[in-house]
């Protein structure tokens, strides 16, 4: 650390050990061990008694000890065609997971930053921001729930789901919203929007409220209008804050499970990338290709891991 | 200027602006609204109206209908609302008709005892609140515990790769849980923890650490030096310092830990699932399952939820200033 000088006090070799001793162990057993054992299953079968590769089947497609990855790769896939391999990989767990990444990370962003810019402009700001920030105190399965009613479906004449209401009062067809491809993903981030855009929204404030003031009103007497000082000064000078906050949400996206699990189980072609990996583990008992999906997720993280290292050491520097 | 507060006339009061967030606030606090409104209606009800005609009091089959047709708004408003659902939820009853009225006239449902026993029914979310209480209190104390003494030794003391080692602290913050469930589970299977509060809390522990020691000791390493500096010039030892001097100065930040700790292993479903799962339900499990199983109708999945949202939203509406910067001090500052 740059101030290491920091440390005034005399103290022994041992002493700082022991205050970290007991984290670093619980961390080496919950965390670092587990995380190097789960690499190692995603080589073996689906009991872990052998090698992935005596899991290939002649005539098929094998990967040898990369077997469960081709599995995890491919298997939602239909490569006859480019056609067919296209269509399959957009209802695929990593199409779905690209639905997320973009919507949901637009969206939260986007709404966030927006309103963050509106509520400063009005009375009682912290009471909309607390109620735009507040489905964040929710479970996801609290969220599910809100939202399955919301989105319900009635067969019947009477639609008591508030979207479906709306939709038939307008004279239109209800919409079975969790049940048809590819809407269903959509309404599910639609729920991850809700939830997460005061997350983004009170970081982004508080970046905008520490603007000095003469910045904006230097702009409104050179004529800007409130939009021209939103994308032209406020924008670029909070810039580096909006490069966090879609980093942190990028890294939320992709492990994100609840939302998924509980609304519609993974099925109708919902499934993401953890909800995908849960079904291998548990309803399948496939723990070579669970890992091995585990392992796929890492390696997405892998370049926020690093970029989330550099800041540090950067921050550290300008101490 | 920057550090008075701003002027309330700095603020111009345009109509659009005002309706414009009215809306997008309204959006937000609908579905809420109707989760809540659903949670004291009566199946019947929940089922043939619309939640948003909860005012209206005539519309819905007959047998919902107030026996009086010539009594008053209120009376009928109030014969149309219901806390069965919440008690029906509490104790996990799943008969035809409602727990209250089962127990009232001396028919006790199946495997209930018409006590108050039966708040501890095991399929109930009176159980289920009980056990997130005794997964969650332990999974916040003990990080926090275990992250005080190690984030005070990255912060004020010195030794061999100690930017090195809270590098890769950092880095630990973003592993998600996934990548350690086989392993753990197996590990627990051998040990005998799988399926008990001991397991959870541990893993809780494990995986609240990089986060927890991240944030105390940014919050430590703030101090100022001279407290420190004059504290050894009194002859004060480094154990006497993080005691007296360093944890009280600490505490808004471990409370900032504590709520978002917390309300993460509150509201956490993947974990106890995986680690508990029916053995000893938890509100979330208790919930997802309803839900998947579709063996609950609305009233008791609109109470049950709410129940389990009740404490998160006193924690979040009392500590809000609290809680707004745990949950974003990793986000801000790292």
């Amino acid at each position: 650390m740059a101030r290491s000088s920091a440390t005034v006090m005399k103290q022994g070799k041992l002493a700082p050990w022991l205050y970290l001793l007991p984290a670093i162990i619980i961390m080496s057993i919950f965390i670092v061990y587990p995380m190097l054992n789960t690499i190692n299953l995603s080589f073996l079968n689906k009991d872990s008694s052998a090698s992935a590769a005596t899991t290939c089947r002649e005539g098929e497609a094998c990967w040898g000890v990369f077997e469960n990855y081709r599995y995890a790769l491919t298997a939602e896939l239909d490569l006859s065609n480019s056609k067919t391999a296209w269509q399959s990989f957009w209802i695929s767990s990593y199409g779905n997971m690209l639905k997320w990444l973009v919507v949901m990370v637009a969206g939260t962003v986007g709404l966030g930053l927006v309103f963050a810019v509106l509520a400063d402009r009005i009375r009682h700001e912290a009471l909309a921001k607390a109620i735009i920030f507040m489905p964040m105190a929710i479970s996801f399965v609290g969220a599910g729930v809100i939202w399955k009613f919301m989105y319900n479906y009635g067969t019947s004449q009477t639609q008591i789901g508030l979207l479906n209401a709306v939709i038939t009062g307008l004279g239109l067809e209800p919409v079975s919203f969790l049940s048809k491809i590819p809407l269903n993903t959509f309404m599910l981030i639609l729920v991850g929007i809700w939830m997460w855009t005061g997350f983004c929204m009170t970081i982004l404030s508080s970046a905008i409220k520490s603007i000095p003031e003469e910045v904006i009103e230097a702009a409104h007497i050179d004529g800007a209008s409130n939009f021209k000082t939103f994308t032209r000064i406020q924008v670029p000078i909070i810039l580096p804050t909006i490069v966090v906050v879609i980093t942190t949400m990028v890294i939320n996206v992709l492990k994100l499970f609840d939302i998924v699990y509980v609304m519609t189980g993974g099925n109708f072609g919902t499934g993401v990338i953890a909800s995908r990996m849960y079904t291998e583990m548990y309803t399948n008992a496939q723990y070579g290709r669970g890992t091995a999906i585990a392992v796929i997720l890492i390696i997405l993280i892998i370049p926020f891991i690093i970029m989330n290292i550099r800041r540090f050491a950067k921050q550290e520097a300008a101490r | 200027m920057t550090a008075l507060t701003r002027p309330h006339t700095r603020r111009p009061k345009n109509l659009g602006t005002v309706i414009g967030i009215s809306l997008i606030l309204l959006i937000w606090l609908l579905p809420t609204v109707g989760l809540l409104v659903t949670s004291f209606r009566p199946l019947s009800l929940i089922n043939s109206t619309g939640w948003w005609t909860v005012f209206n009091v005539n519309n819905g089959p007959a047998a919902a209908q107030h026996p009086d047709p010539q009594a008053s708004y209120g009376e009928k408003l109030a014969h149309r609302l219901t806390i069965n659902n919440y008690v029906d939820a509490l104790t996990g009853y799943r008969g035809t008709t409602n727990y209250l009225d089962d127990c009232g006239d001396g028919s006790k449902p199946l495997g209930m005892n018409c006590n108050l026993s039966d708040l501890m029914n095991p399929r109930g979310m009176g159980r289920a609140f009980v056990n997130s209480l005794i997964v969650t209190i332990p999974s916040t104390i003990m990080p926090i515990f275990v992250a005080l003494f190690a984030a005070y030794a990255f912060a004020w003391l010195d030794f061999k790769g100690r930017y090195a080692i809270f590098a890769i602290l950092v880095g630990l913050q973003v592993v998600p849980l996934q990548m350690t469930l086989v392993p753990i589970l197996r590990m627990f299977a051998g040990m005998g923890l799988n399926g008990t509060f001991l397991g959870v809390w541990l893993f809780h522990t494990g995986f609240g650490l990089p986060y927890a020691i991240y944030l105390l000791r940014n919050s430590m390493s703030a101090l100022p030096k001279d407290l420190f500096e004059s504290a050894y010039l009194d002859g004060a030892t480094h154990w006497q310092v993080f005691k007296q001097i360093v944890l009280p100065l600490t505490m808004p930040a471990i409370a900032s830990l504590a709520i978002f700790q917390f309300l993460w292993v509150w509201n956490d479903l993947l974990v106890s699932l995986i680690f508990l799962g029916g053995n000893k339900p938890v509100m979330t499990y208790q919930i997802s399952n309803m839900v998947t199983s579709m063996g609950a109708g609305w009233h008791l999945l609109t109470a049950a939820a709410f129940l389990s949202m009740m404490l998160p939203m006193i924690v979040f509406f009392a500590l809000q200033k609290y809680f707004v910067r745990g949950m974003m001090a990793g986000a801000v500052k790292g």
